[in-house]
C-alpha cells in the first residue's frame, strides 16, 4: 500500500525537478497553476468513479501523513475503498487539488487554513476559526469537527534559559537584556507570527536564523547549544518534552490555535464523516504527540502507527 | 520565459544589492565558502596524491577512497555534521571540503602519472635524488592536471554551497530557501541564475589559472613538435 505512495512522491518531485530546470513551457511554477502537476494517481479518477473509492491526502508532514492514515484505515475498517495520496507538498500545492475534488479527505490545521483563505480574518479562539473557516472554504468543501489535539507554531526556550530570565510568556522577552535570536525556517521571517508579529504584540526584538528543517533535530541541536535562545518548534514535536524545553505562553493570541481539521469534499457523505468525527474525538493533544513521538523515535511507519492507536482506541 | 525576465529583474534591482543580507554581500559569502572549501580541500588531497603519484603505494587505496567520497549525498553529510557539530559555518564546511576532495586527490595523483616515465629515467640518470624529481619534474609538470582537479572541485562546490543557509549560515542559498518557502520564484531562480554567473566567472579563472600552470619548457616544447 505504501508503493502508489512514494510513486506519487517521485511523479511530484520530478515535476518539481524539471520546474526548476525550466523545461516547462507552461509555466508550472505560476502559483495558482499548480493543478497542472497533480500526482498522477488522482487524475483519473475523476469522475463517477469517486463515489465509491475515497481519495486521503497529506501533507509533506509525517506528522500529517499518520493523521491522514488514522482516518484512511478507520473508513477502511468500516468499509470504504480508501486511495491514499500522501505527502503531496505544502498548501499552494495541494488546496488546488482538493478545491478541484480530486481529493476528498485532507487533515488540515484550523488557523492556517483560515488564513490561507482569508488573510484578514480577525478569529482568535479555536471556536471563532472553526466557524470562520466554515464560511471561508469555497464551495464543495466543508470542515469537519476540529480535534482537540493542536499542532502549532510555538516560541521555544530551554529550561535554562527560561529560569535565568524566569520566563513563562512571550510578554517576559521584554526583560531579556541580550540580544535575541530565533531558530526557524525562513518563511518565519515573513509570517504574521515572526520577527514582525512578536515586535507588534510583545515588543520584543528578534532576528531569525534560517534553519531549514522545519524545527527538526537540526533547530533543536541549535537551541540546546545556545547558538539561539529560541526556536520555533512544532508544538506537537516530542522533543519539545525530550529535551526539556519549555513553551512560551502567547496571551496575545499571536499565533493562531491550528487544531487537527479534516477538510472533506462532497465525497464524504454523513456516514462516512461520523467515522472520521469519531477518529478525531480521540485525538487529544497529547495522543498527537504520542502518535509523533513513535515516528520520530522508533521510526515506525505510518500505517504501523495508526493501525496500533486505532486498535488501542477500539476504532477499529 | 516570463519567470526567467522576472528573475533577471530580481537579480539586477539595485536595491537588492546592498545591505548585510544584499546579493552583494550574499555573493561574496558565497564565494568565500567555495574558496575556503577548495583551499582546505587541497591542503589535506594534494599532499595525500602527491605521495600516492610519487611512490605509486596506495594507489588503489586513494581510488577506492575518493569513489566513495564521490557517492556521499552532501545533504546526508551536511544534516549528519550539523546534528553533531551544531548550526553555523563549521558543518557545512565539512560537507563541501567532503565534496572537493575527490576531484583534487585524483588529479594530484594522475597529473604525475601523465608525466613521461623518460623524462624522470633522465633525471635519474643525471642525478636527481627523489626530492628533486618531486619539486622539479613531477610537480611542474602534473601542475595543469592538478589545476584541472581544483577547477572542478570548485564548480561542484560553488553549485552546493547553497546548501550552507540550511543550517543558519549565508551565502547565495538563503534567498533559494526563503523563494521556495515563500512561493516567490522569481527570487529562487534569479538566485539560482547568480549561482550560475559565478560558477562561470570561477570556471573562467580557473581556465585561465590552467594555462598558466604548464611550464614553459612544456610549451616550447610542444610548439617544437607541430613546428
Amino acid at each position: 500500500m505504501k508503493h502508489p505512495t512514494r510513486r506519487s512522491a517521485l511523479a511530484l518531485a520530478a515535476v518539481a525537478a524539471l520546474a526548476l530546470t525550466g523545461c516547462g513551457s507552461s509555466d508550472p511554477l505560476g502559483g495558482g497553476d499548480t493543478a497542472s502537476g497533480s500526482p498522477a494517481g488522482t487524475g483519473g479518477t475523476g469522475g463517477t468513479a469517486r463515489a465509491d473509492t475515497l481519495v486521503i491526502g497529506s501533507q509533506q508532514y509525517y506528522s500529517n501523513e499518520i493523521i491522514a492514515e488514522l482516518y484512511a484505515q478507520a473508513l477502511e475498517a468500516e468499509g470504504y475503498t480508501v486511495q491514499r495520496e500522501y505527502q503531496i507538498g505544502q498548501r499552494e500545492v495541494y488546496l488546488p487539488e482538493v478545491e478541484s475534488g480530486a481529493i476528498d479527505v485532507m487533515p488540515e490545521y484550523s488557523g492556517n487554513l483560515l488564513q490561507y483563505y482569508d488573510a484578514e480574518a480577525t478569529a482568535t479562539s479555536p471556536e471563532d476559526i472553526h466557524a470562520a473557516l466554515a464560511q471561508a472554504l469555497p464551495e464543495g468543501l466543508r470542515p469537519l469537527e476540529p480535534a482537540e489535539a493542536t499542532d502549532q507554531d510555538s516560541y521555544n526556550v530551554t529550561r535554562q534559559f527560561a529560569e535565568k530570565h524566569s520566563l513563562t510568556s512571550l510578554a517576559d522577552l521584554r526583560n531579556v537584556d541580550e540580544p535575541l535570536k530565533v531558530a526557524a525556517n525562513s518563511e518565519f521571517e515573513t509570517r504574521p507570527y515572526g520577527p514582525e508579529g512578536l515586535k507588534k504584540a510583545y515588543g520584543v526584538d528578534v532576528t531569525v536564523v534560517p534553519v531549514e528543517d522545519s524545527g527538526g533535530p537540526l533547530t533543536v541541536k541549535a537551541l540546546v547549544d545556545g547558538d539561539v535562545q529560541l526556536a520555533d518548534i512544532y508544538s506537537a514535536d516530542p522533543s519539545i518534552e525530550s529535551e526539556d524545553l519549555v513553551t512560551l505562553e502567547d496571551p496575545e493570541n499571536l499565533i493562531l490555535p491550528q487544531n487537527v481539521t479534516p477538510i472533506v469534499s462532497d465525497a464524504v457523505d454523513e456516514e462516512a464523516a461520523a467515522v472520521i468525527d469519531e477518529v478525531n474525538a480521540k485525538l487529544t493533544a497529547e495522543e498527537l504527540i504520542g502518535l509523533n513521538r513513535q515516528s520520530v523515535e522508533e521510526q515506525a511507519s505510518s500505517a504501523d502507527i495508526a493501525e496500533e492507536w486505532l486498535a488501542g482506541q477500539g476504532l477499529a | 520565459m516570463n519567470q526567467l525576465w522576472e528573475a533577471v529583474l530580481w537579480c539586477l534591482d539595485p536595491g537588492r544589492w546592498t545591505g548585510p543580507s544584499g546579493i552583494a554581500a550574499r555573493s561574496l559569502e558565497h564565494l568565500g565558502y567555495t574558496l575556503l572549501a577548495v583551499l582546505i580541500a587541497a591542503a589535506v588531497a594534494v599532499p595525500i596524491g602527491w605521495w600516492v603519484g610519487h611512490t605509486g603505494k596506495g594507489r588503489g587505496a586513494a581510488v577506492a577512497v575518493s569513489g566513495a567520497a564521490r557517492a556521499l549525498p552532501t545533504l546526508g553529510v551536511l544534516t549528519l555534521a550539523g546534528l553533531l557539530l551544531g548550526i553555523g559555518l563549521v558543518a557545512p564546511m565539512t560537507a563541501f571540503v567532503i565534496l572537493a576532495i575527490p576531484s583534487i586527490l585524483a588529479a594530484a595523483y594522475a597529473g604525475f602519472e601523465a608525466v613521461d616515465r623518460r623524462v624522470i629515467d633522465a633525471a635519474r640518470a643525471q642525478g636527481y635524488t627523489g626530492a628533486q624529481v618531486l619539486w622539479w619534474i613531477e610537480v611542474p609538470l602534473g601542475l595543469p592536471v592538478l589545476v584541472g582537479g581544483l577547477r572542478s572541485a570548485a564548480l561542484q562546490v560553488v553549485a552546493t554551497a547553497t546548501l550552507a543557509a540550511y543550517v543558519g549560515a549565508g551565502g547565495l542559498g538563503r534567498y533559494l530557501f526563503l523563494g521556495l518557502k515563500t512561493q516567490d520564484y522569481a527570487m529562487m531562480l534569479g538566485s539560482s541564475l547568480l549561482v550560475v554567473t559565478l560558477a562561470l566567472v570561477l570556471d573562467g579563472v580557473f581556465a585561465l589559472a590552467g594555462r598558466a600552470a604548464v611550464p614553459r619548457g612544456v610549451t616550447v616544447a610542444r610548439r617544437g613538435v607541430t613546428a
